[in-house]
């Protein structure tokens, strides 16, 4: 066996060992749950008599409370806890390299995602919006009981209904093509849709916003230096870049120097972008590691789960 | 020294920012916070709407961004609350419900006294990119019949006479990438000039600038905007100072301090490297 | 048929939507169009879907490398798809307390919430919080000050870098009063609302004519790109 594979072996166990007599004599990574029942009433209907229907939640618990009446361990989220801090690890091991807990997560990844982006698409719009325009009567009585009873078929639904098991025929072995027309319907509505609001928002309301008084006069009537510095810096700035990436001219002599000072200024752009986009990953860093200090191993406590225990 | 820096194995720097920030959240190290002019905008358009209005919480990122967006999530959603607004959450993303319903969980816990369907209404996720909002903004009902739990729109007293999005006072977009703020600003607030306000991750700060003030009131960027919005709050709603969840993001600013202070000495550490394989007539 | 039907529906839907804007009497077009646009984009998660199992039905059937990986994901992608189709778990809520069918597919408690609280959740943080160490390890390999842009932009990054921190307030507090706008926070707040809104609008206005020509080659049929090369 290879001196690495040793080592992280020899480690795994050191941290399994401690890990399980921490979990034995802490307790740590378990979520405590309550019981809570709630009655609701159902309004009498044909046939059917007024009734009391008991509900039940399960509601998480902070682990201070777990001697309280009523609290118990959650098995099934307990269990959560541990498999979301090896998630965790298995992608963090990626550090390390392709690892085999890497590989593993990383699969269950994809089908989980794919899977719920499914589920959302079919109960949030298929159902909600398609069926239930299509055969308002059916999902009353079925999966959708608060549709309001305004809402009559609609058969110009019948369209978008053609339309997806059209795309969906691209699944099918032949016959691919048949997919292009809700393809043409979905590029020709998005065209449609971005053509005029890129030109508004991003365009002329661009170019208004900077249409900026270059000598700025405060509210006494004074001379306002830096207020006129920034505007004469954001007019000149927006027309430098836009200088840089006008290509029919060839970037020589005045529109070369001028091109060469959009290249800067698009420098001290992407420079902020470097310092923000190094911001929002550590955030998300400290976020994971937070997990598993606190969620996963009682190490730390910010928000006062476990005080006083 | 030096050839050993020259052929650092990267292993080393990943060890160096896992210490960088996890040393600072074991220490519980915590600092103080200076809010930017922008995150004031934003903290004072919604303190100086009066009680009662019409607030959407457009929420679009999910468990990928959490640790930089949930915090301002949370403020806007526990300032909302304080204040009286009624509040309106909707996702454009598909996981975004799991962020929507924590901060319904905080409502329901923080909140008592609030209402569902009376003060607050959770409207689910909407698939479509930016087609639901070129919807809503004209005609609500074509895009959502419902809330989350199937009751029509009809039935719920705070969606009862709302015909549209046109109808609120405030949009708060928490965005994390498309679509979000910048879909927000293209199919709402330019074209219906309805005063919108947004939450961003960092990579996304940058670009949403041209926009500020004319088309976005005012943004918070990254997990400092958070903190500095946490800090704002806590400083006007002193009942929140014993909170420990309404410091979410004042709490990440200490790793983040450590991380960008290793990122800075690594740049440097990187150049110093260069300029003397240069001396050298190594590169 | 394969090829003239599609231009035809890709025009006739972006000119309605056009139109739509700027004609009230045909607002509600545009709106029925974009609803059913919505639908599509649903019915495009089901066919993500459906792509994704043809494709690892097929490793596994081949046997190629790594089809016990594509297994896995089979699996997980089966039984989340499973747990979501038929609300497994899921408790009717006080809206409609004698039917589950009704409550959310992803309310607290059930299947398909435990699948995305405790798997989804933690893979896709840890997926993008990866990318701190990388971001540090290519700051010390290749953010170096080679010419007059490189160092521009590396400036930029320090003073950004540290001024969203709190050592900026540290600084600030030492340097004297009529210095205090050279402190790090305040040069970040000026290269923010300065020098980046003007880069970035200048960005700005370029992709939105480079939006706008793409739209109407799409519209006008010049653009064709999307309908592929071949027949089929």
């Amino acid at each position: 066996m290879q001196r690495e594979t040793l080592f992280w072996l020899g480690l795994m166990l050191v941290g399994g060992v401690l890990l399980g007599g921490r979990a034995i004599l802490v307790g740590n990574g378990r979520q405590y749950v309550e019981r809570v029942t709630t009655t609701a009433d159902v309004a009498a209907t044909e046939g059917a008599a007024a009734q009391a229907v008991e509900l039940t939640d399960y509601v998480n618990i902070p682990a201070r409370e777990r001697d309280a009446p009523g609290v118990r361990v959650s098995f099934a989220r307990t269990v959560g806890i541990w498999v979301a801090a090896f998630c965790t690890l298995g992608i963090m091991s990626f550090l390390l390299g392709e690892t085999p807990p890497y590989k593993l997560v990383e699969s269950v990844f994809v089908g989980v995602s794919a899977a719920y982006w499914m589920v959302v698409g079919f109960w949030s719009e298929i159902v909600q919006n398609l069926l239930s325009h299509l055969v308002p009567g059916l999902m009353r009585a079925t999966l959708l009981p608060g549709l309001s009873e305004k809402t009559v078929p609609n058969y110009w639904y019948v369209v978008p209904l053609v339309l997806s098991v059209m795309m969906l025929w691209r699944l099918a072995p032949k016959g691919a093509w048949i997919a292009r027309w809700p393809l043409a319907f979905f590029i020709g509505a998005t065209a449609g849709i971005r053509l005029v609001s890129y030109l508004e928002a991003d365009f002329v309301q661009q170019i208004s916003s900077t249409i900026l008084p270059l000598v700025v006069f405060g509210a006494d009537g004074s001379f306002d230096v830096w207020a006129s510095i920034k505007n004469t810096l954001i007019v000149s700035g927006v027309l430098l870049g836009l200088v840089y990436f006008f290509f029919s001219v060839p970037h020589k002599g005045v529109v070369g120097g001028l091109a060469k000072g959009g290249v800067w200024l698009l420098m001290i752009t992407f420079g902020a972008s470097f310092g923000y986009t190094v911001m929002g990953r550590i955030a998300l860093l400290a976020d994971r590691l937070e997990f598993l200090f606190d969620d996963w191993l009682w190490l730390i406590d910010p928000t006062l789960q476990r005080a006083g225990m | 020294m030096y050839d050993f820096l020259k052929s650092l194995d990267r292993r080393w720097i990943f060890l160096l920012m896992l210490l960088a920030v996890a040393i600072p959240i074991l220490g519980g190290w915590r600092f103080p916070e200076r809010p930017s002019p922008l995150v004031e905008t934003v903290f004072d358009t919604i303190e100086d709407l009066p009680a009662g209005s019409r607030v959407w919480m457009a929420y679009d990122y999910d468990p990928a961004s959490q640790g930089e967006l949930h915090p301002m999530g949370m403020a806007f959603a526990r300032h909302c609350a304080l204040k009286r607004h009624k509040m309106y959450f909707m996702t454009l993303w598909p996981q975004g419900t799991v962020m929507v319903q924590s901060c319904l969980d905080m409502l329901k816990t923080e909140f008592p006294d609030l209402v569902y369907g009376e003060d607050y209404v959770n409207l689910g996720f909407r698939p479509g990119s930016e087609g639901p909002i070129k919807i809503i903004v004209t005609d609500l009902r074509k895009s959502v019949s419902s809330d989350i739990n199937g009751v029509s729109l009809d039935e719920i007293p705070m969606t009862r006479d709302l015909k549209n999005v046109q109808g609120v006072d405030l949009i708060i977009n928490v965005s994390s990438g498309t679509p979000g703020t910048k879909e927000w600003v293209l199919y709402a607030s330019t074209p219906f000039h309805i005063t919108t306000v947004a939450g961003c991750t960092g990579v996304q700060t940058p670009y949403l600038y041209p926009y500020v003030p004319d088309q976005l009131l005012g943004m918070l960027g990254a997990i400092k905007g958070g903190a500095e919005y946490e800090f704002l709050l806590l400083d006007a709603y002193p009942q929140l100072r014993d909170n420990p969840d309404a410091k979410e993001a004042l709490r990440r600013m200490g790793p983040q301090l450590f991380g960008h202070l290793l990122l800075i000495a690594l740049i440097v550490m990187g150049n110093v490297i260069y300029f003397m394989q240069r001396q050298r007539g190594e590169v | 048929m394969k090829r003239t039907v599609p231009l035809m529906i890709a025009a006739t839907t972006g000119f309605v939507l056009i139109v739509s804007y700027f004609i009230p009497y045909t607002e509600s077009w545009g709106e029925d169009a974009m609803t059913w646009f919505n639908i599509l984009a649903a019915i495009a998660f089901i066919l993500g879907g459906g792509n994704l199992l043809r494709m690892q039905l097929q490793k596994i059937s081949d046997r190629r490398p790594g089809w016990g990986y594509a297994a896995v994901t089979l699996a997980a992608f089966v039984i989340t798809l499973f747990f979501g189709l038929f609300k497994i778990g899921v408790q009717p809520t006080a809206a409609f307390p004698t039917n589950a069918w009704a409550a959310p597919y992803d309310r607290e408690g059930s299947a398909l919430w435990w699948c995305v609280e405790y798997l989804y959740r933690p893979l896709a943080s840890t997926m993008f919080a990866l990318l701190a160490f990388y971001i540090a390890s290519a700051a010390f390999r290749a953010f170096r000050a080679k010419n007059t842009e490189a160092t521009i932009l590396l400036v930029t990054a320090f003073i950004v870098l540290l001024g969203r921190t709190y050592i900026a307030g540290i600084v600030r507090e030492w340097l004297p009063e009529g210095l205090q706008s050279l402190s790090f926070d305040n040069m970040t707040n000026y290269i923010m609302s300065v020098f980046n809104l003007a880069g970035m609008r200048a960005i700005t206005i370029g992709i939105a004519l480079g939006v706008a020509s793409t739209s109407l080659k799409v519209l006008l049929g010049v653009d064709r790109s999307y309908l592929g090369a071949g027949d089929e």
